[in-house]
């Protein structure tokens, strides 16, 4: 559904202590947009990914998540959720994927994708398993679907735990530079994956290094610098002539890979 | 070396097994239950609860067991409150209050060793489980306490095992399990060394099927950490 804002965030703010590290940051993601978000290290992408699933809880501004606002309070001066059910709610409706994987070792890689489904949406097991296979086949490792965490690639985990996070269902996926824990040569079949996704038209919000991925596959670039969104656009905008001072030398830093 | 005196000193030692299973069981139990409250009063990051909990787990590991065993089988019939409570012929057992301060004792040290065990979870776990929406009562039961359980089962073991032998004690406060029985059978016969001999014996077997058992557990529960079966070691 073109059209459908998915996320909506509005003037996000968030400090820890004296170091205001997102000062008004806001974004809007539509049905089926694939944002690219850029930035030096430091300059709170990664927290601001963490606000709009509340791993962090942004010191202000608002957050939409298919047309629901995320409900804050004031407690002694600090901003808190209202309501942990909401929280839980939310996050359900949003996949993360961590850079280091993050499964949970103690399960194989069919217990992970179905962990959530089962437990979490309360769903019929045996429907979640017929799904999480789908989904195992969709990322490649179906024949892993019995090994542990730890018995798998960097790469195959990672394609694992993308499948774990789609087991929700999730209105938008959250990417937090997914390949940068990779060897070089296994980012390649995490990008494709990613890739695919974007094409059957998932709501992605990518932090990513790969200049590639920002360029031929989302249709936003948004180039965070030092806690304010410094400059957005259409990748072709971005890249060519439109690029702001910041981005093109940002971007000069990746020079030999675009 | 007389047979026909081991054998039946063993017969009658074995019947004193089913006491001291009686007594390792419920203390394991009940002192496992309570560790499970202590710990979590522990990491609580409530102040007055996590404080409760670390004076109770100084009492009880700081303290010789057999001190905690003659208070509470001395100790708790001076109090008017309990001497005089619905609970004081219950109390007044000396089987009550073995198990009652071996489960005391026990429940001090397993908090300690759960909660080494909850320390050694992964925090990047934890909050993929939050991500995907998890959170108090469901999260602790699918992901922080079987990853949990895991890490603290080898420290586990070794404290079962530790109880099996403390339940010993029991016979300073008139229960009749095994090591009982044996002081009372070397009162009657003056063979010591044969006597505690067979006891000895007992408690090693009994040790041996408990530390199976444990390494079976751990075993099945450790898949995830053993190397890859053939078929899922090819990339
Ligand atoms: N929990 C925290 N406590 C204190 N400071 C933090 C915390 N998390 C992040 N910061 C600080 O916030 C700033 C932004 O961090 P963030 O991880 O969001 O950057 P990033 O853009 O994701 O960088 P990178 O590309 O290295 O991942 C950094 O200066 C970091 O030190
Ligand atoms: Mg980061």
């Amino acid at each position: 559904m073109p059209g459908v804002t998915r996320l909506s965030v509005r003037n996000i703010r968030k400090s820890f202590g004296d170091h205001e590290v997102l000062k008004g940051i806001s974004l809007d993601a539509e049905d089926g947009d694939v944002i690219s978000l850029l930035g030096a290290s430091g300059s709170g992408k990664s927290t601001f990914l963490r606000c709009i699933n509340l791993l962090e809880t942004a010191s202000d501004g608002e957050i939409f998540v298919d047309g629901e606002q995320i409900r804050m309070v004031k407690k002694n001066g600090q901003n808190r959720p209202e309501s942990q059910k909401q929280v839980d709610h939310i996050r359900s409706e949003l996949g993360m994927v961590f850079q280091s994987f993050n499964l949970w070792s103690h399960m194989t890689i069919l217990q992970n994708v179905i962990e959530g489904p089962v437990h979490v949406l309360k769903r019929p097991k045996a429907e979640c398993i017929a799904e999480a296979e789908a989904l195992l086949e969709k990322v490649g490792i179906a024949d892993k679907r019995h090994a542990y965490p730890a018995h798998l690639s960097g790469g195959q985990q990672q394609r694992a735990a993308i499948a774990r996070a789609l087991a929700m269902k999730p209105k938008v996926m959250l990417f937090d530079e997914p390949t940068s824990a990779l060897d070089p040569e296994l980012v390649g079949e995490v990008l494709r994956v990613m890739r695919a996704l974007a094409e059957d038209g998932m709501t992605m919000l990518v932090v990513t290094h790969e200049m590639s991925f920002a360029r031929n596959v989302s249709n936003r670039v948004v180039f965070m610098r030092q806690g304010v969104v410094d400059s957005s656009g259409a990748p072709d905008d971005m890249f060519g002539s439109g690029a702001s001072p910041a981005f093109r030398q940002f971007i000069g830093h990746f020079g030999g890979e675009q | 070396m007389d047979i026909a005196f081991l054998s039946s000193a063993m017969v009658t030692l074995l019947k004193a097994v089913p006491m001291t299973l009686l007594l390792f069981s419920l203390s394991v139990f009940f002192g496992g239950l309570l560790a499970l409250v202590i710990v979590t009063m522990r990491v609580s990051g409530n102040r007055l609860l996590s404080g409760f909990a670390k004076g109770y787990i100084f009492v009880f590991r700081g303290s010789p067991l057999l001190i905690q065993m003659f208070l509470v089988f001395y100790g708790l019939g001076q109090f008017g409150v309990i001497r005089y409570s619905f609970l004081w012929p219950f109390l007044r057992e000396p089987v009550v209050c073995a198990v009652l301060s071996l489960a005391l004792c026990t429940a001090g040290y397993s908090a300690e060793i759960f909660r080494s065990g909850i320390r050694a979870v992964s925090p990047k776990e934890i909050e993929a489980a939050r991500a995907i929406g998890m959170s108090g009562f469901l999260l602790v039961r699918r992901i922080i306490a079987p990853i949990a359980f895991r890490h603290a089962l080898p420290a586990y073991s070794t404290e079962i095992v530790l109880m099996m032998k403390s339940t010993a004690l029991a016979s300073l406060v008139t229960v009749w399990e095994v090591t009982g029985v044996a002081q009372r059978l070397i009162s009657q016969t003056y063979r010591t060394m044969e006597v505690f001999l067979c006891a000895a014996l007992i408690y090693l077997v009994l040790n041996f099927l408990i530390l199976q058992g444990m390494a079976l557990l751990e075993y099945s529960l450790s898949k995830h950490r053993r190397a890859a079966p053939p078929s899922a070691v090819k990339a």
